[in-house]
């Protein structure tokens, strides 16, 4: 127990200086790029409007205006440092590569009768996505002595064994050592560089080559933008796993309408009856306050438990997401009707219906807007959770797999995806709430 | 029996901790069709509550009131109330609220377009029929309160501090609109206001009440209302009894507030 919090609290201590470390690389970027744009800006007339002559802007939120430029620089920004990290080709060169390509380097081994020899090992070190099989022919480098020349072939960034004693003469005869690699001596558990990399000697003996890693990351961490473009136009035509990308998002997003709605259409009824009787408030109420702090993440489980993973399950399971925050949104929508306009309505003449429909409805659509635009944030990102546990189709689904192949691209693929769709979900509704609740905030 | 009488209405709150609150006490009011009334008092006399209770908000813990000889017991479209905010529906342009009350008895909407029309030009707004209700000023919106009050023909409008919140040159144009509608139409209006001067120039009839409990303190009969329509209204303000009657009730008001004030200092 106390070891383990130790391990937190080194762990979060580890993280601030990650963190601090991003953000400052980052911020010092963003601090650049703003004054190339002031020295390119000084002098010119740009400012406009009323929002220009403002004196106080520092504290004035409605001063400060999100600067275009800023983000553009920085979303351009965000892929220069993928690129440059992960060592994309639409870039020149800023990091070291890992090696790729042939290199040699040789050993000075010692045999039974205490003669001495030099050998050479050829390496070809081969891209990680090469499908390349051909190997250096060791006849090339003529090994006169009983130390014959050795051939490995390694992928980018891996290590490799290389038993040279296995063709040299003598080699399976005690006393039979390698004493040095390029004339450096070495010993077990000892490394040695060479020109493109490290050997490492083994506790038995043996060596492990390991051409030389660079310093962008590996594909399988964070593959280069023009990996993910590609794999993205491949996912386009192909698909994957038989379905195809825009398939698996259609059925997310099928999944999220479907819960979504089952949620308003009985959320919003019942949140309006709870504002308009006791008794129905009385009898509803426990179960929506328990629910309402309950992650629908946290039912998943027992979703499947009852419904299995079919479409039944996830659909329930986005229902319920969107059940409880509908029902509270309507609710308080209700009790944010000004009594005066109730009031007005009756004097006016209106009956019960013609108060609910033509007064307390649209009092509440805003309200209910708001709870909408929470409501689908929510089954979003429940229904890729859902498919991340059990799904047959969509979004969560496709990167749960890709994942389980170490396809990075696709997941980040579908992550990107998922986060544009997301975006572009909350832009809908709100471009629907403009529309449809004009008054919003202006009564 | 014509008119609206307001026999013995007593109206007492209970306090959460026990107590008791006696908000109004034993109102006895005969108000004649087509009256001008207005009520004045300093706060917590009972004049919203005694406003409430004959819109049919609340039911008074005693005593009866009856319009034309039937009893109120809700709120009903014979009694229109032009509330201090507007309360107007916002989700509707200024036309489709003042059609609201025909609308909703199922007038054809031939009849409300042209009642709308009307009204519209009654009360100055003639161009702005589909305007939204958030585009309008204060005064504006209070324009549109009445005439959306004045389309269902109520017997009797009730006014809660209808002007209360508009800034004074506004307000006294509103003034001379509603002594206007009131000439015109021959309603039976029952004012609630917090100024004297408005309190004057809006009521034939004034009331003055007091707190604690709320009651009626003192009746004046004026001759302003009269005077001031199709008037200038700052001229009526010159009246010879004009000064002399502000200041008797000011006098009166301060002294109820004095009184309050020193019995919280006491208690």
């Amino acid at each position: 127990m106390g070891k383990e919090i130790l391990d937190v609290l080194g762990v979060t201590l580890w993280m601030i200086v990650g963190i601090i470390g991003i953000f400052a690389l980052y911020l010092a970027v963003s601090g650049l790029c703003y004054l190339v744009q002031r020295a390119y800006y000084r002098g010119r007339d740009r400012a406009k409007g009323y929002t220009s002559l403002k004196t106080v802007t520092f504290g004035d939120e409605s001063a400060v205006t999100g600067n275009r430029m800023a983000s553009v620089a920085a979303v351009i920004t965000l892929f220069l440092f993928w690129g440059i990290a992960t060592g994309s080709k639409l870039l020149p060169p800023i990091l070291p590569q890992p090696f790729v390509g042939e290199s040699a380097f040789e050993y000075t081994a010692v045999n039974a009768a205490g003669e001495s020899a030099t050998g050479t090992v050829l390496v070809q070190v081969n891209a990680a996505d090469s499908d390349d099989k051909s190997k250096p022919d060791p006849a090339s480098v003529v090994g006169a002595s009983f130390a014959k020349t050795d051939v490995v072939v390694v992928a980018e960034r891996r290590a490799k064994l290389v038993k040279v004693q296995s063709n040299d003469d003598g080699g399976d005869q005690d006393g039979y050592t390698v004493t040095a690699i390029n004339g450096k001596p070495i010993a077990p558990e000892e490394t040695v560089s060479f020109d493109d990399g490290d050997v490492f000697m083994t506790a038995k003996g043996s060596l492990s080559v390991r051409p030389a890693t660079g310093m962008t990351m590996e594909a399988l961490y964070l593959p280069p933008p023009e990996k993910v473009w590609e794999r993205f136009i491949q996912l386009n035509k192909e698909g994957y796993l038989g379905v195809g990308l825009w398939e698996n998002v259609f059925w997310s997003l099928i999944r999220v309408v479907v819960g979504f709605a089952l949620g308003c259409l009985f959320g919003i009824p019942l949140g309006f009856a709870m504002g308009l009787n006791s008794w129905l408030r009385g009898w509803f109420e426990p179960i929506v306050e328990f629910m309402r702090p309950v992650p629908p993440l946290a039912l998943i489980p027992l979703i499947i438990i009852w419904f299995g993973i079919g479409e039944q399950g996830k659909i329930s399971l986005l229902f319920l997401a969107a059940l409880w925050i509908m029902t509270i949104a309507a609710r308080s929508g209700v009790s944010g009707v000004n009594i005066a306009k109730v009031h007005a309505a009756y004097s006016l003449g209106a009956t019960k219906k013609q108060i609910l429909t033509k007064v307390i409805l649209p009092n509440s659509l805003p309200e209910i807007f708001t709870g909408a635009r929470v409501a689908m944030g929510v089954c979003w990102g429940t229904v890729v959770a859902a498919e991340l546990v059990a799904a047959e189709k969509g979004a969560g689904k496709m990167i749960i797999a890709a994942s389980k192949f170490s396809l990075t691209d696709i997941v980040i693929i579908g992550i990107i995806i998922i986060g544009v769709i997301g975006y572009l979900i909350d832009v809908l509704m709100r471009i629907a709430e403009r529309r449809l609740v004009p008054w919003k905030g202006k009564a | 029996m014509t008119g609206l009488v307001i026999d013995d209405v007593s109206m007492t709150f209970e306090l959460p901790n026990g107590g008791n609150v006696e908000a109004l006490k034993n109102i006895n009011l005969e108000i004649k069709e087509g009256e001008l009334m207005s009520v004045l008092g300093p706060s917590g006399c009972g004049k919203t509550t005694f406003l409430n209770i004959l819109a049919g908000f609340l039911a008074p813990t005693a005593g009866v009131m009856t319009l034309n000889g039937h009893n109120i017991t809700g709120p009903h479209p014979e009694r229109g109330m032009v509330f201090q905010h507007g309360a107007l529906f916002e989700w509707m342009n200024v036309s489709h609220n003042i059609g609201f009350g025909p609308k909703m008895k199922g007038t054809p909407q031939v009849e409300i377009d042209a009642k709308v029309e009307e009204l519209l030009s009654i009360v100055g707004l003639q161009d702005f029929g589909e305007k939204m209700i958030y585009e309008m000023s204060g005064g504006m919106q209070q324009r549109v309160a009445l005439a959306r009050c004045l389309a269902n023909d109520p017997d009797v409008i009730l006014m809660d501090e209808p002007l209360g919140a508009l800034d004074a040159l506004t307000r006294e144009k509103m003034q001379s609109l509603v002594l206007d509608i009131w000439k015109k139409t021959g309603k039976t209006i029952i004012l609630i206001t917090h100024s004297v001067e408005e309190a004057l120039l809006l009521g034939e009839r004034l009331l003055v009440m007091a707190p604690r409990p709320g009651r009626v303190h003192k009746e004046y009969k004026l001759p302003f209302a009269e005077l001031g329509v199709g008037a200038d209204l700052r001229e009526v303000k010159r009246h010879p009894e004009f000064g002399p009657t502000r200041d008797e009730i000011l006098n009166m008001i301060w002294d109820m507030e004095e009184e309050i004030m020193g019995r919280t200092e006491n208690a």
